[in-house]
């Protein structure tokens, strides 16, 4: 590790080492999506997906600060979190294209990806579905005394749903280790959250006395290092914590949702995307600091699209579940 | 019947007509849930109502299903005749404290005093490859509850007649769209014209078989019942169109009629929708009948993702064709 860097409200200097795993990682990520909207143009993915691209430093910043056995819930927008918590994208494509060898045999599509072995309680299609799930890893985290922690990631669509005050509540409560990653992308499917959100949304963990604060979602350096206060505070023992984390999906809602312009002008989607993209203002920022030259960076993107390509090309080759698996699973 | 006009409209255009005209003709009609204004819902179905009726008809709700489904119930008590959309019949889980315990009872409990006449629009079916959580047919849990009234549309003429009933009812109704039919065909008289609850309707005339289907599954019993007459099996197809009020005459009148029965509707098999009819069926057409009453419906396990793994579990028509033939001896 050599150079290395501070800015103020971005906390301690991570090594250029790290920057450029973080910066691989949001690209894969990247590269990941558009490949799921080429699958469904050419109609080789069954059913729709939830595109994370633009949010990529929200779920990369936080999953960089957890341990590997720390534990993470995830969303209908959810390839981002399974990505970064450790998940590979060859069998990611395997489950998006329902083949065996995919996350979950292919039983559960792009909505529903788990991993145990990265700590992925899984992804979920009810919004808000997964707070109590996350509070209650937390729970037992904190029973076994294993020092684990969980990050609930929801979008700010799930402030609409009771069971987050009721777990929110339970949660402070009982002092679990929990940390609320709310990825307010702006929209809940095509409704802006102005429309549906009272009140300041800090204000609501606030009430139950739950510390809470807003970053730059697409700093991921902002993001990295509140979280690595976060997951501390948490694993210290200090009970759960708030994160809202402003960000933009750059695609539609799901792939198919192509003219938008009726809920969202194309002038707030350019905008972000030049001016805001969390990839491009890491990479910019390493180059000015002297982190990282552009070779460099061109050298991880061209390795994370051949990776990707080859996860693709496996994915499709693998084979479907053979059709008597469809009665396994359902008891343990 | 007198001479109508009639013309062609989606299953989604017919829903939606059937709303339009309710709310032109009853300023207490609103219609309430996600996504429902300038998006017309993420099927369309409510495409271009926001801007006749405006936002104060056509309202956008957080994504708080409890919530607002319990807010219309109070509505619906106090003088108003909400539309509730729940996007996925799957989210009815989310709402059954309010329709079950609150919406279903509030009239018996209160000695007949308070009505609660709202409808809750919502979907059924598989076959989109959207997994578990997204493709359920939950209508036999809203059966189960006496006080709630449930509503199969198969076709844009019965959704439409059925919708317009719906909303002229007292009683909380809930009313079932399939999400693969929205985008089928068939004639609809430009008249006003309401279908009454609890009439069957007798999608074809058979002979030797009856086949009983709901909501999705008539037309693919349709599709068998063309399959059976080529081998010479003449099956009658009727359709309850609503599994409460159920119209036990019709259905035991067919299967008396021709001596056989097959229930089949896309909810999981067991302690279905298709026990209940089958059950309706032993008991009424006992003496008649040369088999047992058989019962198809969505296999017993969640539905999968994977598309080899989501069609075993769909009742089809070859399942259906071979069922009725081997109870016909063929
Ligand atoms: C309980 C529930 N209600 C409605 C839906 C349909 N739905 C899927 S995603 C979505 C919007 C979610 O918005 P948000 O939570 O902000 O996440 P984003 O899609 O913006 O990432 C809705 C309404 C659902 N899946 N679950």
């Amino acid at each position: 590790m050599t150079a290395a860097a501070t800015e103020s409200g971005t906390g301690p200097a991570l090594g250029a080492e790290k920057l450029l795993h973080i910066y691989r990682q949001m690209t894969r990520i990247r590269f990941f999506e558009e490949q799921v909207n080429d699958l469904y143009l050419r109609a080789v993915m069954p059913g729709l997906s939830h595109l994370y691209s633009g949010e990529e430093a929200v779920a990369v910043g936080i999953c960089e600060a957890l341990r590997p056995d720390d534990y993470i819930t995830s969303t209908h927008r959810g390839h981002g979190h399974c990505l970064a918590k450790g998940a590979t994208p060859d069998r990611m494509y395997a489950e998006l294209l329902g083949k065996e060898a995919g996350y979950c045999r292919g039983k559960g599509g792009s909505m529903h990806i788990a991993d145990p072995a990265s700590g992925n309680l899984g992804a979920n299609a009810i919004v808000g579905g997964s707070v109590g799930m996350a509070a209650g890893a937390a729970f037992s985290a904190k029973m076994r005394g294993s020092g684990q922690v969980a990050v609930c990631f929801f979008g700010e669509g799930a402030l609409g749903q009771g069971l987050l005050y009721e777990v929110l509540n339970l949660s402070k409560l009982w002092n679990l280790p929990v940390i609320y990653a709310c990825e307010n992308n702006m929209y809940n499917e095509y409704t802006h959250y102005s429309e549906t959100t009272a009140g300041e949304i800090l204000a609501r963990p606030a009430a139950f006395g739950i510390p809470a604060e807003a970053v730059d979602g697409q700093n991921v350096r902002a993001v990295h290092a509140v979280a690595g206060r976060l997951v501390n505070d948490a694993r210290a023992g200090n009970g759960p914590s708030f994160l809202l984390c402003n960000t933009y999906r750059y695609r539609g809602h799901h792939v198919g949702d192509v003219n938008r312009e009726y809920y969202r002008a194309k002038q707030e989607e350019t905008n972000w995307l030049t001016t805001r993209d969390p990839i491009k203002l890491l990479g910019d920022w390493m180059i000015s600091e002297k982190l990282a030259q552009q070779p460099a960076l061109d050298k991880i993107q061209a390795e994370v699209k051949s990776e990707i390509e080859a996860a693709v090309a496996f994915a499709i080759k693998s084979p479907y579940p053979a059709v008597d698996q469809v009665k396994e699973d359902v008891y343990a | 019947m007198p001479e109508v006009a009639v013309r062609e409209l989606t299953m989604a255009e017919a829903v939606r007509e059937a709303l339009a005209e309710e709310m032109r003709r009853d300023p207490r009609v609103f219609i309430m849930g996600e996504d429902v204004a300038e998006a017309g819902t993420p099927f369309k179905v409510l495409s271009g109502m926001v801007e006749e009726f405006g936002k104060s008809r056509v309202i956008d709700t957080p994504i708080s299903e409890p919530g607002f489904t319990g807010i219309a119930v109070g509505a619906a008590m106090t003088g108003m005749r909400p539309v509730v959309d729940i996007m996925f019949g799957d989210f009815l889980t989310l709402v059954m404290d309010q329709m079950v315990n609150q919406a279903a009872k509030v009239h018996y409990m209160s000695g007949g005093a308070w009505k609660v006449p709202m409808v809750m629009r919502t979907t059924l079916g598989g076959g989109r490859r959207s997994a578990a959580q997204h493709s359920q047919s939950l209508h036999a849990w809203m059966s189960h509850v006496p006080g709630l009234k449930v509503v199969l549309p198969s076709t844009p003429y019965d959704a439409k007649g059925l919708m317009k009933t719906a909303i002229r009812d007292d009683n909380p109704v809930v009313f079932f769209e399939d999400k693969m039919m929205f985008k089928v065909k068939g004639p609809v008289p430009v008249e006003d014209y309401t279908i009454p609850f609890g009439v069957a309707d007798v999608k074809r005339e058979g002979e030797d078989i009856t086949i009983v289907a709901t909501s999705s599954m008539v037309p693919v019993a349709l599709a068998a019942a063309t399959m059976l007459e080529e081998i010479g099996i003449s099956a009658e197809v009727v359709d309850p169109r609503t599994t409460w009020p159920l119209d036990e005459k019709t259905l035991i009148e067919s299967a008396k009629k021709t001596s056989r029965a097959i229930v089949v509707d896309e909810g999981y098999e067991k302690y279905g929708v298709t026990a209940e009819i089958a059950s309706v069926i032993a008991t009424g057409a006992f003496y008649d009948l040369d088999a047992p009453v058989k019962r198809i419906g969505a296999m017993h396990v969640p539905i999968p993702f994977s598309p080899p793994l989501e069609d075993a579990t769909i009742p089809t028509e070859q399942v259906i064709f071979e069922a009725a033939k081997k109870m016909c001896n063929k």
